[in-house]
């Protein structure tokens, strides 16, 4: 008999998805991967493009700071919604992590509201200029990913109320709050690239 | 065992189990049982749902190999006309056309789906597992790939089909000089078909590192596995480059954004960065996992292990890292600075080291074994000599200097050429030898390999090798005439004789599939004495792969017995008819990333719709998008998005949830 068939023959072992056992916990962090990365080539672009202009930059002059860090802030407080959803799951407190979910979308839903008033109130469009092509795309993938991960916390809420989960049994919000944790730090990085590195690269 | 979990916890439902250890005879009861679990419904039914790793792997390879066939057929006629100067077959905008359909169809339709087929066919067997870890997923990759085949040919019936070449250069593919809708096919298909690469890439990361057999630790795993590894990696990383090149283009095109456009800033130099920063890569995943075959095929006929595992794997490895530090030799010739040229001149140098390391390694198999001269071992070998050949004129265009000389003339048109069908269609070819009675049965006949083997070889090498010379002659890539007067007579004329002869040679391999289909003498499980776990099973093996999950000691457990280095101290041996059975339900054993020991039983999906769906939801949605029929779209993306919700509902079948009133 080989030594790996005796190590654990006859020790039980978690049935299905279990945690980050199951291998949805590892095709969302390969699916992370990639979605990182295609924000990576989308800031590529920006940078590449700005480098290579020879008008100012941005050419509507720098862009107001306020409304987006206050968005910023409401994004990356949803986030601590979910995380602390999962922990209250997990803890058999199936009341609080509902709640956690509820203020999740909440605050995610705020940033959609308030991004699409900033879209509105910009003086350009998608098409006047380079700036503006770049501007909107680049948020447009983010609210696009939002929308999505918006979508996939009102799933794991209605799953929620219905039952389905418990303190050994939650893979799903593991895997989608893995999802909302990347969409709202991927946003860090595209608030760092448009509204704050015109401010230090000039 | 089971009683004791009960008494100490009374709600031990299902999440938890001491899996079940023994043996499983063939005509066994447990076999039927498996039999029962995981064989696919008879019928369009069946065909429509499957998720059996075996079949996907198969369509895979046939749907692939048939884009090859069509892929060759544009070229034939290129050839044609070609063939002698001031030829009027063609129309310069019809030859545009056809060889950037030629070069769309085998870089993306053929060169990685073929390999996804062989990987898809062949991981569970060779890691003894019962499926990939992500079966649905694994369908869903298949139809979309079929859909984005079809999509990108649409417009070739109509004569609109794209026509920029297969890396679609800015400004000539956008909207002043390209009106049609020649482009949009294109840049929405390779969106698409991005899609299908990366969620197979998916697939095979979290295979590798979740579902390989007991005992199988990362050391352990064939050559093929790491080649598919590393190829799906740098996929992960890679499609969005191109998948963003394609989408910004079709928004320039259509929707008048400015990434592209002169007049308003935007930087043509942006796509090549964009595409070529997907595109090397993408050729070191279109021949590292053909490598991996010649890796693991090759010692068999050999007689002998591969010299040098650790330095093929790491080789495989090393090469896909540089790869993604050389895409601007592409670029050498759009006048970016010296510096740039001089350190990615430098590193695409670097790179034939681990390309050379994997070469010794064959060659040192060959020298130190007792070759065995069967079909197969041809395919391998040939390979062998035409990957130094074509890697030999890869390091000299590496030369910034000579490539300026050479770039965009038909040396590298045989430069890619000898690496693309050196590298990849001479190991699949020879892979589809040695592994057909294993998909099949049935043995493919011997004589006529031999005559498929050296008609392939010969057309090949007379087709490719006089480009060369036309390269160095000065004639261009992608004209579609020439004169007399130019001197390109003679290397023309040969280079399509020997065209039509490698199309001989495939049609000649092609009448050997369908004459051993039905004729060829019938093999055993392990008809070539190979050494990997895919040889333990019948063949072809049955739905389940492996009644008793296999518990592996060695990197070769077939040839355990004779030896002594892998067995010398510990006398470990790997284990097929003794394990993990597993018979509540689809199940499979999952292993540890590193060293593969058991950590949980894994549930598996039974056969399922929405693969199918969801591909073909999301298929018509880009229809939509490219006839801009905008309430269409709309309603595909609410139908895509349902049918994904129905995949992702938690099912107590496979405790993705509990089991609420603690019913079954």
């Amino acid at each position: 008999m080989s030594e790996a068939g005796q190590l654990s023959q006859r020790q039980p072992l978690p049935v299905g998805s279990a945690g980050k056992l199951s291998t949805g916990w590892w095709g969302i962090l390969a699916l992370i991967v990639t979605e990182a990365s295609l924000f990576g080539y989308l800031l590529f672009a920006y940078f590449y493009l700005a480098s290579q202009t020879e008008q100012s930059w941005p050419p509507e002059g720098l862009p107001a700071l306020l409304v987006p860090t206050v968005n910023t802030a409401i994004l990356l407080a949803s986030s601590a919604g979910v995380w602390a959803a999962e922990r209250y799951v997990r803890q058999g407190r199936r009341q609080s992590s509902i709640a956690g979910l509820v203020a999740a979308i909440a605050l995610g839903s705020s940033f959609v509201v308030i991004q699409l008033l900033e879209w509105r109130d910009k003086s350009y469009g998608i098409t006047s200029d380079l700036y503006g092509s770049l501007y909107f795309t680049i948020t447009g993938f983010h609210m696009c990913h939002v929308v999505i991960g918006l979508g996939i916390l009102m799933l794991l809420l209605v799953w929620t109320l219905l039952g389905y989960f418990d303190g050994r049994r939650h893979a799903a919000i593991t895997i989608g709050g893995a999802y909302w944790h990347f969409v709202d730090i991927v946003w860090l990085f595209v608030f760092s690239a448009l509204y704050v590195s015109p401010y230090l690269i000039k | 065992m089971a009683i004791a979990d009960i008494t100490q916890r009374p709600i031990n439902d299902d999440l938890d189990r001491v899996p079940d250890f023994g043996r499983a005879p063939s005509g066994s009861d447990i076999e039927a049982n498996l039999t029962g679990i995981w064989e696919t419904a008879p019928g369009w039914r069946g065909w429509l749902s499957t998720v059996d790793h075996k079949t996907i792997g198969l369509r895979y390879i046939v749907t692939a190999f048939l884009f090859l066939l069509i892929g060759g057929i544009e070229a034939l006629i290129m050839r044609v006309q070609l063939a002698g100067p001031d030829l009027t077959l063609l129309t310069p905008e019809q030859y545009s056309q056809l060889f950037t359909m030629h070069g769309v169809t085998m870089i993306f339709l053929y060169a990685l789906p073929i390999l996804s087929g062989f990987s898809n066919y062949l991981w569970p067997l060779l890691l003894g597992s019962r499926d990939m870890a992500f079966p649905r997923l694994n369908a869903l990759s298949y139809w979309i790939f079929l859909f984005a085949g079809i999509f990108m040919y649409v417009s070739f019936p109509l004569g609109q089909a794209p026509n920029a070449g297969w890396f679609n250069y800015v400004p000539f593919s956008g909207p002043i000089y390209n009106t049609g809708p020649n482009i949009d096919v294109f840049a929405l298909g390779m969106v698409l078909l991005g899609i299908s690469t990366t969620v197979g890439s998916v697939n095979f990361v979290v295979t590798l590192f979740r579902m390989r057999a007991p005992g199988m630790t990362i050391n352990r795993v064939p050559i093929l596995v790491w080649g598919t590894l590393t190829a799906s990696v740098a996929n992960l990383l890679a499609i969005p480059a191109i998948s963003l090149a394609f989408f910004l283009l079709w928004l320039d095109r259509q929707f008048g954004t400015h990434f592209f456009d002169v007049a308003n800033d935007g930087k043509p130099l942006l796509w090549q960065h964009l595409f070529w920063i997907f595109g090397h890569p993408w050729v070191y995943a279109i021949v590292l996992p053909a490598m991996g075959i010649v890796s693991d095929a090759l010692p068999t006929f050999c007689r002998r292990p591969l010299v040098g595992y650790t330095a093929v794997a790491l080789a495989t490895m090393a090469t896909m890292l540089i790869g993604f530090e050389v895409w601007i030799h592409h670029m050498f010739a759009t006048g970016l600075p010296a510096v740039a040229l001089s350190i990615f001149g430098a590193a695409s140098m670097v790179i034939s080291i681990p390309s050379a390391v994997a070469v010794f390694a064959w060659i040192a198999t060959i020298w130190l074994g007792r070759p065995v001269f069967k079909t197969p071992f041809l395919f391998f070998a040939g390979f062998v000599i035409l990957f130094v050949i074509g890697g030999m004129s890869g390091v000299m265009t590496a030369a910034v200097p000579l490539d300026w000389q050479l770039n965009d003339t038909y040396f590298i048109v045989a430069h890619l050429h000898y690496v693309l069908l050196g590298i990849n269609v001479f190991p699949v070819v020879g892979g589809i030898y040695y592994w057909f009675p294993k998909f099949t049965g049935r043995m493919m006949s011997e004589r006529i390999g031999k005559w498929s083997f050296w008609v392939m070889f010969t057309g090949f090498n007379v087709g490719f090798f006089p480009m060369h010379l036309a390269g160095l002659l000065g004639m261009p890539r992608r004209i579609y005439t020439y004169s007399s007067r130019m001197g390109w007579d003679g290397v023309n004329m040969i280079t399509s004789v020997g065209s039509f002869l490698f199309a001989l040679g495939v049609l000649i391999f092609l009448v050997n599939v369908v004459i051993s289909l039905k004729r060829g003498a019938l093999a055993g499980p392990n008809p070539w004495d190979a050494a990997t776990l895919e040889w333990t099973t019948s063949s072809p093996p049955p739905a389940y792969n492996f009644a008793v999950i296999p518990t592996v000691a060695s990197r070769h457990p077939l040839w355990e017995d004779r030896l002594e280095e892998d067995s010398g101290d510990n006398r470990a041996r790997s284990n097929f008819t003794e394990g993990y059975l597993l018979t509540k339900g689809r199940e499979t054993i999952g292993t540890s990333p590193i060293d593969a020991k058991p950590v949980a039983i894994l549930k598996m999906p039974d056969d399922s719709y929405t693969p199918f769906f969801s591909g073909l939801f999301l298929s018509l949605l880009f229809a939509g998008l490219l006839l801009h029929w905008w309430s269409f779209t709309a309603g595909m993306a609410i139908a895509g998005g349902i049918t994904l919700i129905i995949w992702m509902w938690p099912q107590k079948a496979l405790v993705q949830r509990i089991a609420a009133g603690r019913g079954p």
